[in-house]
């Protein structure tokens, strides 16, 4: 039981938390736009996580707070 | 449910400016992190470079200096000694500030042992002023002002920093690492994490050396960089201690 | 009367900075002003402060913006090629608006130039100390007191005002050696909360900068800067006036040039030639009232300089070029005698040189 809370204005879209998941949970949202200009990430499937936390150390931006 | 992870206390909370997937994002953290774990916020004073990093003095939340191009070294020399016993002093410096118009300050201060620590962030290339050729772009690197690639018979060869102040007697610490996948990073915030222990203990100059990617300069995606980095960063400039007293000391015994 | 002690210029400021608080002296060698560097080597270990030769003039200044930065009184001195080399950080200095003393005891240029005396180095103390606009406080020593009195409130000013303050001295005053008392009164420092402590974890972080991206707020800074200039420009100058009251012939000089004019203008005066001394203390800021004022009664002016001539323009810029001012000259490292002054005196006055 993990939750990620994404602090989606400071995302840049870089996407490397995307690569860094070791279950694939991660997507940046084509869909939508931040304040920014940049497609945010986001998670498919909250419960699926399991909170190693590996996406927020990748993070260069700290968008991703981790609770477990 | 506990946070397991969050933003370090003394990361400032504003978005920074960085390219979107640029590494100082990342190794700026870590820096916080230690910050944090080893709780000296209160006494640290940051030296900022000029470079990419400049506005760094915005994002630490402790005291911060802006230094005159490569000159950082300097101020923590002065810093520091203006308190010993109460000032934590780092730098954090890119290859350009560090390695090329500041080479004597790095060199000396490490030379003079100085009790701070330095912060050394190479992506071999001047980022902020647009992708020119650094100190430490690689023989065949096609940059800005080496638009045909370095070639070393004309702009010599790149400088491994940590392997040439290895040959001093002076520093204390020097390790290099990079932050390119989840293990390296867990492994570049002990060194740094060692490197401000030792500034605590007395033990004299410590520098990591942390090879990092520019995307934007280098014309890829984030992720194709921090792949770039294994490929062709690592095999120039090997991760790894260079030097450790301390170690060596316990080692002899 | 206080006792007073034989001590070289060079060594009485080393003295008078101590006395004034500092703890810190980051410097590199170069003639002629190495006693400074020696006499704080021997000095701060036993006073438990600083003392450091840096690598080069310019790690040296860096040092002093580091110290300086941290709320706390430090120095450093050179000679005019190394001035050159902490053009960088003297201007840096201005832009985060920290005090300093730098200490300039000046030789022949350009380059490599000379060691013998010199005040070539007035442009560069008063107009173009390193890129972007902004003044230091430049103090012209003529003796040896006045390197220990000048060095204390070159602190003093420093600090009240945020800004570097400058001794511009000459070989032949870092190496002449005088009796000096240094019962010199040190006005208590001023607290500085702007200056990086650590934060202890008890208030917003202060950061000590010069960059600003936004030009409005750059040019506000400049304005700001100035607003404070023109407080010193209006408070601190300084001139020793010798005889000029009833003056026809004023001579302008500085430091050494100064001594030297003044045994001119007592020979003037004995042969009847209505002489007189202006002698700025305070370079920047310029004494231009005392000049202005003696303009309306004097019918020539005399700028006797080791130089080209560099403080001229000051005096014609004074004066309003409302009467002829000329220039008495040696250059390279020479000095003029009293005799090619007093010619000088009389040529001025209408007479044969």
């Amino acid at each position: 039981m993990a939750k990620l809370t994404f602090k989606t204005d400071f995302c840049k879209g870089c996407g490397l938390c995307v690569d860094a998941c070791p279950k694939k949970l991660l997507r940046l949202a084509n869909e939508k736009i931040n304040k920014k200009g940049h497609h945010p990430a986001e998670i498919t499937d909250q419960s699926a996580c399991v909170g190693c936390a590996s996406c927020a150390l990748m993070c260069p931006d700290c968008v991703i707070q981790v609770e477990r | 449910m506990a946070v397991v992870f969050q933003k370090p206390k003394a990361l400032a909370d504003i978005p920074m400016h960085y390219c979107p997937g640029c590494t100082h994002g990342i190794i700026h953290r870590l820096v916080a992190e230690v910050i944090d774990e080893l709780g000296i916020e209160g006494k640290t004073i940051g030296i900022a470079p000029v470079g990419c990093s400049v506005m760094a003095y915005n994002y630490f939340t402790c005291d911060m200096i802006e230094a005159a191009h490569g000159r950082a070294p300097a101020i923590a020399t002065g810093v520091k000694r203006s308190d010993p016993e109460n000032h934590i002093v780092f730098t954090y410096q890119g290859d350009g500030d560090l390695a090329s118009i500041g080479m004597a300050e790095t060199v000396h201060a490490a030379a003079r042992n100085e009790n701070i620590t330095v912060i050394f962030v190479n992506n071999a290339i001047y980022g902020m002023t647009g992708g020119q050729m650094a100190p430490t772009s690689l023989p065949g690197q096609i940059t800005q002002t080496s638009p045909y690639g370095r070639d070393p018979k004309l702009c010599g060869y790149p400088i491994r920093v940590c392997e040439m102040l290895s040959q001093l007697e002076g520093p204390e610490y020097l390790e290099r690492v990079t932050v390119n996948s989840v293990a390296n990073i867990r492994k570049a915030k002990k060194a740094i994490k060692k490197a401000f222990q030792n500034q605590i203990d007395g033990k004299g100059f410590s520098l990591v050396e942390v090879v990092s990617s520019c995307p934007t300069n280098w014309g890829m995606t984030p992720q194709a960089a921090l792949k770039w980095i294994d490929d062709n960063m690592i095999p120039y400039y090997p991760l790894g201690v260079y030097k450790d007293r301390t170690a060596e000391q316990e080692a002899a015994k | 009367m206080a006792e007073k002690v034989l001590m070289k210029g060079n060594e009485a400021i080393a003295e008078a900075a101590i006395l004034a608080g500092c703890r810190h002296y980051f410097g590199y060698p170069i003639t002629p002003q190495t006693e400074i560097a020696a006499y704080m080597a021997k000095k701060m270990p036993k006073i438990g402060g600083t003392f450091l030769q840096a690598e080069s003039e310019i790690a040296a200044i860096n040092m002093v913006y580091g110290v300086s930065s941290t709320g706390k009184r430090v120095m450093t001195s050179s000679s005019s090629p190394g001035i050159s080399l902490k053009s960088e950080g003297l201007s840096y200095l201005a832009g985060a608006d920290l005090p300093a003393l730098v200490v300039n005891v000046q030789r022949g240029g350009p380059g490599l130039g000379g060691i013998q005396p010199s005040q070539s180095d007035y442009f560069q103390a008063t107009r173009g100390a390193g890129h972007g606009d902004f003044r230091m406080i430049v103090l012209a020593p003529a003796s040896v007191q006045e390197m220990a009195e000048l060095t204390v409130k070159g602190f003093e000013l420093a600090d009240e005002y945020r800004m570097t303050s400058l001794i511009l001295a000459d070989g032949t005053m870092g190496q002449m050696m005088e009796p000096v008392s240094l019962d010199i009164t040190v006005k208590p420092q001023p607290e500085k909360p702007w200056a990086v402590t650590g934060t202890k974890c008890a208030r917003f972080h202060n950061s000590i900068n010069s960059l600003s991206l936004v030009p409005e707020e750059l040019e506000k800074f400049n304005s700001d800067r100035y607003e404070r200039y023109a407080k010193v420009e209006a408070n601190e100058a300084m001139a020793e006036e010798y005889m000029v009251d009833d003056a026809e012939v004023v001579i302008a000089a500085f430091g050494i040039a100064a001594r030297v004019s003044k045994n001119a203008v007592n020979e003037a005066r004995k042969q009847g030639i209505k002489a007189g001394l202006i002698r700025p203390i305070t370079l920047w800021p310029f004494p231009k009232e005392v000049f202005a004022d003696a303009a309306k009664h004097a019918k020539a002016f005399i700028s006797v300089e080791l130089s080209m001539g560099q403080m001229i323009e000051d005096v014609r810029l004074s004066t309003r070029c409302r009467v002829p001012v000329t220039l008495c000259n040696r250059a390279g490292g020479m000095i003029p005698s009293p005799e090619q002054v007093l010619a000088a005196i009389k040529q001025a006055n209408g007479g044969e040189a």
